[in-house]
Formats: structure tokens, sequence, C-alpha cells
């Protein structure tokens, strides 16, 4: 995977064989974003630098993209197979969003299931493939999980109520 | 109490498909509809804003309505568009620039569902490259995690579905008018989870105009005056979780319609439990139920029983989305905001027939859109 091109620069990389996502930390409070950005959305700083993001975390949310997208600007094959979506809360306090992937494809999916990085192939329309990241359920730090894996209930860490 | 705003007529477009007509032709048509409800002509508009997110720039109307040379501001705020366009008007009139102008929103959108590109909404070309460029994703992304936090179920997504076909079928100005049982709208095609093909609006076209004018001149007009207690707009703060957002902070904050809710409710002083119709934005089934929550009209969670004991239903003690709603007459963009206003304003005058809410004297209205904005407004008799 790590020989394909990237679907975009400067939005994952590899360490120590493992991908991770890369996002941008404010200095001044510590706020984190994905992807990279040159300011904070919190305290509104500019002093902010790179940093990789947590691989692992829990889904918080996710849905079924049942129907093709338009394309531009969905880039994906012509022959269209239905996909989940969602967002992974990481450690650290962020929640990215990405396509999902793994043994529960396409709607096997529940809150609170563990979830990591991974980079998987991508083929876009013209029959090239570049490489893209997604969350895959897993048991942490024990691979993928099975087919029938329900994860907890609830995602820790969490704040107030949905707004 | 009056307010700062007041509306002397009102026009509409039939919203549907209104195929060979432009949406510039049809907000002729609902500006023409608006002045002659108010008893005017173009010549004594003082000045317009518009609003239009795909079917062109609206001071063009300038060409069809004459050239009388006054400022047309134009406005593109997503699906606040409308919500956007009446502050624009609010504010030309408080601060004495004026005393009579026309507010306008239309539009015309192609089929399905909408194709933003990234670079509109800053964002870089992966993201729609990978597919996640969807409005519909993020509203099934987030009524997903409501259900799971506040107990909300399917059927009461059916129901809201139900309500604004229902609606929708008393509206001679709807598009959708013909009722589905809650059955087949839980049975229709899965289009992001937990929603359904009949539990979301479909874009669309048509036109809504107003006539607005200083509180102090209203009673000049012909129809019984309508007043715009407040206008309220905000955009995101963060935590508050967003279309289009790559990321987002895990603890939530508030969200822009629960902020520009309560500025309206501060400004009229009226607030939730006063209203005698509201209209919120029904993108979808559980974007009505969630806005109800978010702009304190109940409890998060209480929309299970809201739904189960018809509520919301005209005739229930909090009628919503009284028109039949996006569900029911689809999302021209720029048009739907001042659809809200609209019906609030036939409610309040009497006006509604077979929908008519029995002794409506107080409305609120909320419009939500990408990226993370809300309007709201509250109108008295």
């Amino acid at each position: 995977m790590a020989d394909l091109p990237p679907v975009a620069e400067n939005l994952f990389s590899w360490q120590d064989g493992t991908p991770r996502l890369i996002g941008s930390a404010c200095r001044a409070c510590g706020t984190l974003a994905f992807p990279q950005q040159h300011s904070c959305p919190r305290c509104c700083g500019e002093d902010v630098a790179g940093t990789l993001l947590p691989a692992e975390g829990t889904l918080w949310s996710w849905t079924v993209q049942r129907f093709p997208p338009k394309s531009p600007p969905y880039a994906g094959e012509t022959e269209f197979r239905p996909f989940a979506v969602g967002y992974v809360a990481l450690d650290g306090g962020i929640a990215v969003q990405g396509r999902l992937t793994g043994a529960a494809a396409p709607d096997g999916y529940r809150i609170g299931m563990p979830m990591r990085l991974v980079i998987e192939p991508f083929i876009r329309r013209d029959g090239t493939a570049v490489a893209a990241y997604a969350f895959a359920p897993c048991f942490p730090g024990h691979g993928q999980a099975p087919d029938d894996h329900e994860g907890p209930a609830g995602a820790p860490g969490e704040g107030s109520a949905a707004s | 109490m009056t307010g700062s705003l007041a509306i002397a007529g009102i026009g509409i477009h039939p919203f549907g498909r209104n195929e060979g007509q432009s949406g510039l032709q049809m907000a002729v048509a609902a500006a023409r509809e608006a002045l002659a409800d108010a008893g005017l002509s173009w010549p004594d508009i003082q000045f317009a804003v518009g609003g239009s997110d795909s079917a062109g720039k609206p001071d063009t109307m300038v060409s069809r309505l004459g050239l009388t040379g006054l400022p047309f501001t134009n406005v593109i705020n997503g699906c606040a568009t409308g919500g956007a366009s009446l502050l624009t008007a609010r504010t030309t009139i408080a601060s004495g620039t004026h005393e009579i102008g026309l507010v306008v929103g239309f539009d015309k959108h192609a089929r399905g569902a909408f194709d933003p590109r990234p670079e509109d909404w800053g964002l870089d070309g992966w993201y729609g490259d990978l597919g996640m460029m969807v409005t519909t994703q993020y509203f099934g992304i987030k009524i997903q995690r409501y259900m799971h936090e506040h107990g909300i179920t399917s059927a009461s997504l059916a129901r809201v579905a139900a309500k604004a076909f229902r609606n929708g079928e008393r509206n001679p100005a709807a598009w959708r008018r013909k009722p589905l049982p809650v059955d087949d709208i839980l049975g229709s095609a899965m289009v992001a989870d937990p929603l359904t093909q009949y539990m979301f609006c479909s874009p669309s076209a048509g036109a809504v105009a107003l006539v607005v004018c200083h509180p102090d001149l209203v009673t000049r007009f012909p129809a019984p005056p309508v007043y715009v207690r407040a206008v309220s707009m905000r955009s995101r703060r963060f935590g508050s979780f967003e279309v289009f957002s790559p990321s987002m902070p895990v603890t939530r904050g508030p969200s822009p319609s629960q902020e520009a809710a309560q500025a309206a409710y501060a400004e009229a002083g009226i607030g939730p439990g006063e209203f005698d119709l509201v209209q919120v934005q029904d993108t979808e089934s559980g974007a009505e139920l969630m806005h109800l929550a978010e702009c304190g009209l109940c409890e998060h969670g209480a929309q299970e029983e809201l739904m189960a004991t018809g509520a919301t239903e005209i005739g229930g003690p909090m009628p919503v989305n009284t028109d039949g709603g996006c569900i029911a007459s689809g999302e021209p963009i720029g048009a739907s905001g001042l659809r809200q206003v609209y019906e609030t304003v036939l409610q309040l005058r009497g006006q509604a027939g077979d929908r008519q809410v029995d002794g409506a004297r107080t409305g609120f209205t909320h419009v939500y859109g990408a990226p993370g904005i809300s309007a709201c407004a509250v109108l008295s008799r």
C-alpha cells in the first residue's frame, strides 16, 4: 500500500509501518485539527504545528452512502458499491470523518465500536489506484474484529449531549 | 411592541419541478403577487434584497420589474439565505435608510442530490474525490448519533414525513401533496442510514417575495398587519457538528440553531411555549426533530412522545411546519427560508385556508444551512 500514490499530499504518513493521519495542534490551547491547517479553530491563534494523530479510536456515528455521489466531485469507480462514512473519536479530543471499511462493511457498524486507521486502495474513475485513508473495526491491539462484533454502547471521553 | 420590521405584502410561486420556467421568471411572478397584495407597484419599492443559490443573480430581476435605480443587494447563505435576506432588510429599515422594500428568494436545482464542490467550501479536492462531499451523509450521521443518545426511533422519523405530506396536501403551493402511510415511508429505499427516500426533501424550484416596511407604516396597507419581532443569524462555533467537516472536536458545543433561536427569543421577548405555530428546517425528518430541541422548543428526547401523540400536527399544542415544510415543498435553497415566513404571515392573517391554525397570533421560523449557519425570526399579529 505504501507504494501507491496518496489521494492527496500531507494527509497521512507511515510511522514504523503504521499509518497516521497528519493534523495540526495549536501550541496555545492544544486543540487538534484535521487536515492540517495554519490557525486554530478554537482560540483563533496562528501558532500551530503539524502533528500525527492517534491511529485508534471509537466510532462516534456513521451512515451508508447508498447512491452514487454526483461526479464531480466524486472520483470513485463508475460501478458503484454502497460504502459507509462516519466519524471516529480519536484520543486527544478530535473526531475525524472517513470512509469505513473492514469486516462490518457496508452497514454492520455500531456507535462505540473500536476503530483503527487503515490505508487502502481507492480506484478512481479512470481506473488508476491511489492510497486513501479509512477506518476499520478492530479489537484494540488485536487486529480487525470479526463480522458479528458489537462495540460498547457509548464512546468514552465524550462531553455533553449532541447540540 | 411591534419590532422593527413589518410585512405589508406576500407572494409565492408554487414549489415543484416547474419545468420550462426559469428561477428568475418565478421570482418575478412572486414579486408581482407580493406587490399586488400590498397594493403597491414596483416604483414604490425603495430597496430590494434577493437570494438565489443556483438560479442566477437576483438583482437581474430589475430588467423585468423595471429599471428604477433602487439599491438591490444579493445574498447567498446556503439554506439560510432567506433568513439572511430578511435580516438585511430589517437592518436597512431599522437604520432609517429606507421604509419600504422587497425581499425575494428563488431557486431552481438539477434533479438528484446537490453536488457542491470542495473548493467552494474551503476544502481540498480529496474530500470530494472520496465521496464525502454529500449533504445527505451529514444528516444520516447526525440523526444516527442523536437516536443513540436520546432514544428516538425510526417510527418517529417516518411520522415527521407523514405529517409533512398531510400538511402539503392542504397547501396549494406545495410540491408533494399526496399523503403517504408511515409504513410506506419506512419501507422506501434507504438513502443514508437510518434515513429513507421519503424522509428527505428534494432539491426543487420555487420563489417567495415579501413587501416589508417600517412598522409605523404597515396599517396603511390592505392586509392585516404582521410584525417581525426579531430576526437573528449565527454561524458555527467550535464544537458544533456541521456538514462538510473533515474533523470536529469530540466535546460538543452550542449549535448555530441554538444560538440564533435564543437571540431571537431575547430580542422578541417571546419564547418557547408562547408560539401558536413554528416552522423549522426539515431537510429530512431527523432535522425537524433535532432542530425543535436545538431551538429550545422541546427537551432532547421528548420528540418521541411529541410524534406519538400528534402534538406537532395542525390542531395540536405546537403545530410544526404547517405548510408541509421542505419535505413536502422541496428545497429551492434561496426560497425556503422565505417560504417559512410566507406561511407564518398567512397563518397570522388567518388566510391559511384548510390548514389554518385557529387563532394564531405568534409564530417562529428557523432555517439551517451549510456550512453551519442558522437564521431565526419571531413574528406576531
